[in-house]
């Protein structure tokens, strides 16, 4: 029906659901969402596979969907992680010019790269991504394209996020298993992903903060200038929110989860003090009151604490001033009622439930919150394979990322 | 609980007091398995096979449990016999069933006369059962208190628990004969520590300071065993026994008293195996042992262990409202708030405790030791098995309520 090369799939395999979004990249060079599929997650906790054989169920299920709906065949995915593991920073790296000319020219820029990644890792860590913030010539800031200009001395900001290559390997095993026969192209952190799918261009441009608030993590990045300049991943989520009912209220976490879902919300209620709810057993028999009240405490400190926690990390890295876009925030955790108004009032910032508004496609996968991972790792393939096709492929993950970042959006 | 024993050595000057038809119970216990101490029954009616000395139906029936006068009456009679009777005797133990009308009306004056004697007295009393009702055990109780009062140390058996050693099925008629034969054991086992020929003595004057002027109510068990192993199981049997709340009673015991009865197999290393976890259950505890060879233990071994409590703050008598009504004269008075002002003191009085003090180190002292609370430990529920989140030292798994303090009541 397609040809197959104009067919993207992203794949999250995320901690509550697995989610595989597919896009079709005409030769215009739109892409469109043509198909999405979903399949509850078992086999993963806090964004970590811990039951392959689980996962790989779980993911053909999403698959198979996505096709149904798509009538496209999956054959390679883009494949989102994230995890307690998974960390960004910024780093600068240094080349001198060595051409007679002193022109900088595109071996010049990669070679500062290089330089930029070289950095003292731990063994086992895999690098994500390495992505170009700004070039500095000679001394001078803020130079966004450095080739061709006249320099000696040629420095680059990148921001690294990288990951543990085995638990990394974790995920890439499951989808390339012999039950599922997928092609990973690529690797992408659900919170760049996630970025991609929310923010406009003008958006990155004037600095905002992007919380994909997910089942077993909290992933976030903050773009400013036009770049990303901080990225992170809280290993809290909405199962903590569940268990933490669970344990308060003393009942099962599927009650819990069901009682977060119906009667949860991000703020206190003064009204509620006090109110109970009674759980009816199967004889219709009262067995148990809620304390509604508890119910909103115990989830309000919770959904605070992450928000304080991401809040603190980026007063550490001196970005909160930067950040007049605001908050957007994605994911299964955007559903909680008022979660913008807890959000606002932790970060001061105007706060924006996020929306995938810079693709065409289905209505219906496009606002909702949860498949904005999914929906920008599309978008990431999509910017790549445009890329691909419209220059020669200078290869490396860094030439794709880059232009992620500096052409996209 | 061995008929075949055979008379066990006598104790130097040991007389034994039954008191009440649960008291003349234990004396027929003690006779079936041999034991032939000298022995004299207090009771309305006459005993079998034992030196009787009756009193007065009709007068103990009268007496009324508040009225030492009616009491004493009751005994009026025999005083001069029973003080007779015990002249000459070290050690005489009193065994009586509290609760019933001899044994809660005369049991403390039958010590007292003892003591008066020039015995040191120990007693060995039944608590009742709890559905022998409230009035019952009040009765028991005050008994109880009036022979600690009177006695130098007392040995309680509460009915209540062996419960946790009959099965369900057990007539009332055995469960009162396993309630004597345990309180026979405990008298067996606190003869054989005073008997001679040990292999380990106790000394005399030892026991006499651990139970005089203690007044404390004590615990006991007795576990036997045979094999090779014997030592390491009749340990195990003891510390999972019920009535030391399965060793629980030794953690917090002031003093024990652990006697060791073998037979003439009974080596040095056997003691050693039994003591040492004996010993290290009641660190803190003043522990004093006896081991004894008896021919009769050949290839068993036989452990009584009585310990007694920490000398709780005395806790006010407990006394339900029909309590206090009938028994006016009965109620105390709170203790007064009025904390009265440090006597004067002369330099030369200070001086002078000061002294007091350094010269002779306080015996407690050894006793005082941090406590360890028990450590309560929060459920991560379903994130057990996954790596823990920590940030700033706190483990984010752990409720933000709990780790806030959040109190839901």
């Amino acid at each position: 029906m397609f040809d197959n090369a104009s067919i993207i799939v992203g794949l999250e395999i995320g901690t509550s659901k697995v989610c595989a979004v597919v896009g079709e990249l005409n030769a215009e060079g739109a892409l469109n969402i043509i198909g999405v599929g979903q399949a509850r997650s078992r086999g993963v906790r806090k964004a970590e596979i811990v039951d392959p054989a689980q996962a790989e169920e779980d993911v053909r299920n999403a698959i198979v969907e996505a096709e149904q709906m798509s009538g496209a065949e999956i054959s390679s995915v883009y494949l989102g992680v994230s995890g307690g593991h998974v960390r960004g920073f910024n780093n600068r790296g240094v080349h001198p010019v060595v051409s007679d000319d002193r022109e900088i020219s595109e071996e010049d820029i990669q070679d500062a790269v290089k330089n930029a990644k070289a950095v003292n890792l731990p063994m086992d860590s895999h690098i994500i991504h390495a992505v170009r913030q700004h070039f500095s010539v000679d001394g001078r800031d803020g130079v966004k394209n450095p080739v061709g200009m006249l320099g000696s001395r040629l420095e680059v900001d990148v921001h690294v996020i990288l990951g543990n290559f085995t638990r990394l390997q974790n995920a890439i095993r499951v989808v390339k298993s012999p039950a599922l026969q997928l092609e990973v192209d690529d690797v992408v952190f659900n919170g760049l992903a996630s970025s991609l799918a929310l923010l406009t261009g003008e958006q990155k441009e004037i600095g905002s903060l992007v919380i994909d608030l997910g089942g077993g993590t909290t992933d976030y990045a903050v773009y400013a200038d036009g770049v990303i300049k901080h990225s992170g991943v809280l290993s809290v989520g909405g199962d903590h929110v569940t268990q933490d009912l669970a344990v308060g209220l003393k009942v099962p976490l599927s009650r819990a989860e069901q009682l977060k879902l119906e009667h949860g919300s991000a703020v206190l209620d003064e009204n509620l003090k006090g109110r109970t709810l009674v759980q009816h057993n199967e004889l219709g028999l009262p067995a148990k009151s809620i304390n509604l009240g508890h119910l909103r405490h115990i989830m309000y400190l919770r959904l605070e604490e992450i928000f304080q926690l991401i809040e603190s990390d980026l007063a550490q890295a001196g970005l909160l001033d930067c950040l007049r876009g605001g908050v957007f925030i994605c994911g299964g955790g955007a559903r909680v009622p008022h979660i913008d108004q807890l959000a606002r009032r932790v970060f001061q910032l105007p706060v924006t439930l996020g929306r995938a508004n810079c693709i065409n496609g289905l209505k219906s996968a496009l606002d909702q919150p949860e498949f904005a991972a999914a929906i920008g790792l599309v978008r990431f393939g999509s910017l790549r394979q445009k890329r691909r096709t419209g220059t020669s492929r200078l290869g490396g993950l860094l030439e794709k990322v880059r232009t992620s970042f500096q052409f996209g959006a | 609980m061995n008929p075949e024993t055979s008379p066990i050595p006598g104790p130097r000057n040991l007389k034994i007091l039954a008191v009440g038809s649960a008291g003349a119970a234990v004396l027929r216990h003690l006779r079936r398995a041999g034991t032939h101490w000298p022995a004299l029954a207090l009771n309305t009616e006459a005993v079998a096979d034992t030196e009787t000395l009756l009193l007065d139906a009709r007068q103990i029936r009268a007496v009324d449990a508040t009225d030492a006068a009616q009491a004493e009456a009751a005994l009026a009679a025999g005083l001069p016999r029973l003080k007779d009777w015990c002249a000459g005797a070290e050690v005489v133990f009193i065994i009586a069933g509290l609760g019933g009308k001899t044994g809660s009306a005369v049991s403390h004056l039958a010590a007292r006369a003892a003591k008066e004697a020039g015995a040191l007295v120990l007693g060995f009393a039944a608590m009742p059962f709890e559905f022998e009702g409230g009035r019952r055990l009040r009765q028991a109780q005050r008994g109880l208190e009036k022979l600690k009062a009177a006695a130098d140390g007392v040995v309680c058996l509460p009915n209540q628990k062996i419960f946790k050693l009959v099965d369900e099925n057990t007539s009332v008629l055995d469960a009162f004969g396993v309630a004597g034969e345990l309180l026979a054991d405990a008298v067996r086992g606190a003869g054989r520590l005073l008997a001679s020929g040990g292999l380990i003595e106790i000394h005399f004057d030892e026991l006499c300071e651990m139970l005089r002027g203690s007044h404390a109510e004590s615990l006991f068990a007795l576990a036997e065993a045979a094999g090779p192993e014997r030592a390491r199981e009749v340990v195990e049997k003891l510390l999972a026994h019920p009535l030391l709340d399965g060793g629980r009673a030794l953690a917090g015991a002031r003093s024990a008293l652990v006697s060791i009865v073998g037979g003439p197999g009974l080596s040095l290393a056997e003691v050693n195996r039994v003591m040492e976890p004996i010993n290290h259950q009641c660190e803190g505890a003043q522990v004093l042992m006896g081991a004894a060879v008896d021919e009769h233990f050949a290839g068993r071994l036989a452990v009584t262990v009585i310990a007694t409590r920490r000398e709780e703050s005395k806790a006010a008598p407990e006394m339900d409202l029909t309590g206090q009504l009938l028994n006016p004269q009965e109620t105390e008075r709170p203790a007064s708030r009025f904390v009265a002002p440090p006597p004067e003191m002369t330099p030369e009085k200070m001086a002078e405790l000061a002294g007091k003090r350094t010269s002779r180190p306080r015996k407690s002292a050894s006793r005082m030791k941090q406590q360890q609370l028990p450590l309560e430990i929060v459920s991560r529920g379903r994130f057990d098995k996954s790596e823990p989140t920590v940030r700033n030292g706190e483990d984010l798994d752990v409720p933000t309520y709990i780790r806030r303090g959040l109190v839901l009541n």
